[in-house]
């Protein structure tokens, strides 16, 4: 009688293991969640300057040099592409965020329940691991041509795209999460009894909530990314596509308006991954 | 060997033997280890790192299988974790993402019964802790974290306590004050505790019986019988008697591997003292 989730390992503890070092694993979510506050007045005020000083500064710069509007536009005419324009673009917003939330939804899903899976089974990991790495390293972007061919010019090749650029993101960090292993909180929950189920959801899930946290977040990223690739390379909509459209037709201000609506919902990922973090894996700084 | 102060044999540790296999071949860990501890009794076994205590402690447990031998707990064989036993872990080893009142409610979660919110509050109170439900263990001190552990363990009311190097990591004056809140606790709950420390005067202070495992594969190597009347004070510490058991009982671990020598006891003095 070899208890399951123990296994008949030496009673050693302390320092958790965590498993293979193979793949990706981002580090943890201490840098993340430990980085600098502003709390301070004068600090606010600092971070208001430089911005206005960055800001002001390649406006003054682009118009005393006479920059074109097509090498580099000036900040003002962004920011009244963005507002005058924004009508225009805003359903393309809507698009790439429809590919991008439910690419992501099953990536993600499918990737977290994947990790949580194979962790369980140390030898199945030693086969696959090799494909994931490989679904990690290749550019899922270079499937879309693909894709587009058998999907057409719709959703469908998108959202598979990102579906395949955020899950093996998502599942490489979590199963580093999942395969830390603390043999004394296991035999913590066996001394009361816990099934193999309960010591995965109690002990081995939020154990591996910090590292499920930043896979998430870096799976989000890569989606955002490859849903706007995915754009550029085929279709007549999406927040890509106006890049291509409006660089092709040399809307400068417009190009920028939408540069600057994506690095805003780069920035919203990881803010919200950022409070994610803060609620739920915060025990582990 | 196994003689009795009272009480009938609640556990019992039938010539226990424990391989492990590791990559550099089976690890003899326990080696023929029998024990027997009575209801109500406390008993230490003490030994040097390594030699298989915790080994031994979570056989007893049923957190671990034996490679020979058996446990029994009221007569059955312990094939699994049971009910009846109450865990205290090296390093408290509270769940860091749970604050207090969450880690203290831990085994009712599992067990999936009501937490006994009455008996925990009175334990609570009973080491001091009312009030801190909502901190985190990152936020309390190593002692802090032990007491919380025990109020856990004693939580759902077990019959048996076994305690793992509970207070290993904590400073010297905070491991005295745990010491003498454990044996308050005992006097009063009078449950069956096995107590697992490499600290021997810790184990004299605490316990009926102190069984010495030698090094690996840990075996029993001695028993002693201690006799100092309850409650301990922690002046216990200072006294000559305690001093001399404790080297005593430290010559006897040393002792092995090499043949045995018992040193004859100066008349009139037994293994056994007793402080007034």
């Amino acid at each position: 009688m070899v208890d399951k989730q123990l296994g008949d390992q030496i009673p050693e503890f302390g320092k958790p293991k965590s498993g293979g070092a193979q793949g990706a694993s981002l580090s943890n979510l201490s840098g993340m969640v430990s980085g600098p506050g502003i709390r301070t007045l004068s600090e606010i005020v600092a971070i208001i300057l430089v911005a206005v000083f960055i800001v002001g500064g390649a406006e003054i710069l682009l118009r005393v040099f006479d920059v074109p509007v097509f090498v580099l536009p000036p900040p003002s005419a962004v920011f009244i592409a963005l507002v005058t324009d924004f009508q225009f673009i805003w359903p393309h917003l809507i698009d790439t965020l429809i590919e991008l939330f439910s690419g992501y939804a099953i990536g993600a899903s499918v990737g977290l329940l994947l990790a949580a899976i194979i962790t369980q089974y140390p030898f199945v990991e030693k086969i696959v691991a090799p494909y994931i790495l490989m679904l990690v390293t290749t550019p899922m972007l270079a499937l879309v041509p693909l894709l587009i061919l058998n999907f057409g010019f719709g959703y469908a090749p998108r959202i598979i795209a990102v579906a395949l650029a955020s899950g093996p993101m998502v599942m490489i960090n979590s199963a580093t999460g999942f395969r830390r292993v603390d043999l004394a909180k296991i035999a913590l929950a066996r001394s009361f009894g816990a099934s193999t189920f309960q010591i995965f959801i109690k002990i081995r899930f939020p154990m591996a909530m910090p590292m499920i946290i930043v896979g998430l977040m870096i799976g989000a990223i890569f989606g955002l990314l490859t849903a706007v690739g995915a754009e550029m390379v085929g279709g007549g909509f999406g927040l890509g596509n106006r890049l291509t459209t409006f660089s092709a037709m040399i809307q400068m201000p417009q190009f920028f308006a939408v540069i600057l609506i994506l690095s805003t919902l780069g920035i919203l990922i990881y803010v919200t991954f950022f409070l994610i973090g803060k609620k739920w894996a915060s025990w582990e700084t | 060997m196994n003689k009795t102060s009272g009480g009938q044999a609640k556990l019992v540790v039938q010539s226990a033997s424990k391989f492990y296999d590791t990559r550099s071949g089976p690890l003899h860990a326990l080696d023929n280890y029998s024990m027997s501890v009575n209801d109500g009794e406390f008993v230490s076994v003490v030994g040097p790192s390594g030699c298989g205590k915790t080994t031994l402690l979570w056989s007893m447990a049923g957190l671990h299988s034996l490679s020979g031998g058996a446990v029994y707990l009221d007569g059955e064989a312990v094939t699994g974790p049971h009910p009846q036993i109450g865990m205290v872990f090296q390093d408290a080893n509270l769940l860091p993402w749970r604050n207090l009142t969450k880690n203290i409610q831990f085994p009712f979660e599992i067990k999936r019964i009501q937490p006994d919110l009455a008996r925990i509050e009175h334990l609570l109170e009973r080491v001091g802790l009312q009030g801190f439900g909502n901190k985190f263990p990152r936020e309390l001190s190593g002692g802090m974290q032990q007491r919380a552990s025990i109020v856990r363990a004693l939580s759902f009311n077990p019959s048996v306590l076994m305690m793992d190097e509970p207070f290993g990591a904590l400073d010297a004056f905070t491991r005295e004050e745990m010491n003498l809140l454990v044996e308050e606790i005992w006097l009063e709950t009078r449950k069956t505790i096995v107590f697992i420390t490499h600290n021997i005067a810790e184990a004299v202070f605490l316990s009926d019986r102190v069984h010495v495992m030698s090094a690996r594969p840990g075996s029993l190597a001695s028993v002693f019988e201690i006799t100092y009347p309850r409650p301990r004070s922690l002046d216990l510490f200072a006294t000559r008697e305690m001093f001399d058991l404790v080297n005593e009982i430290k010559a006897d671990i040393q002792r092995k591997p090499g043949p045995r020598v018992v040193d004859p006891l100066p008349p009139g003095q037994t293994k056994t003292p007793a402080v007034g």
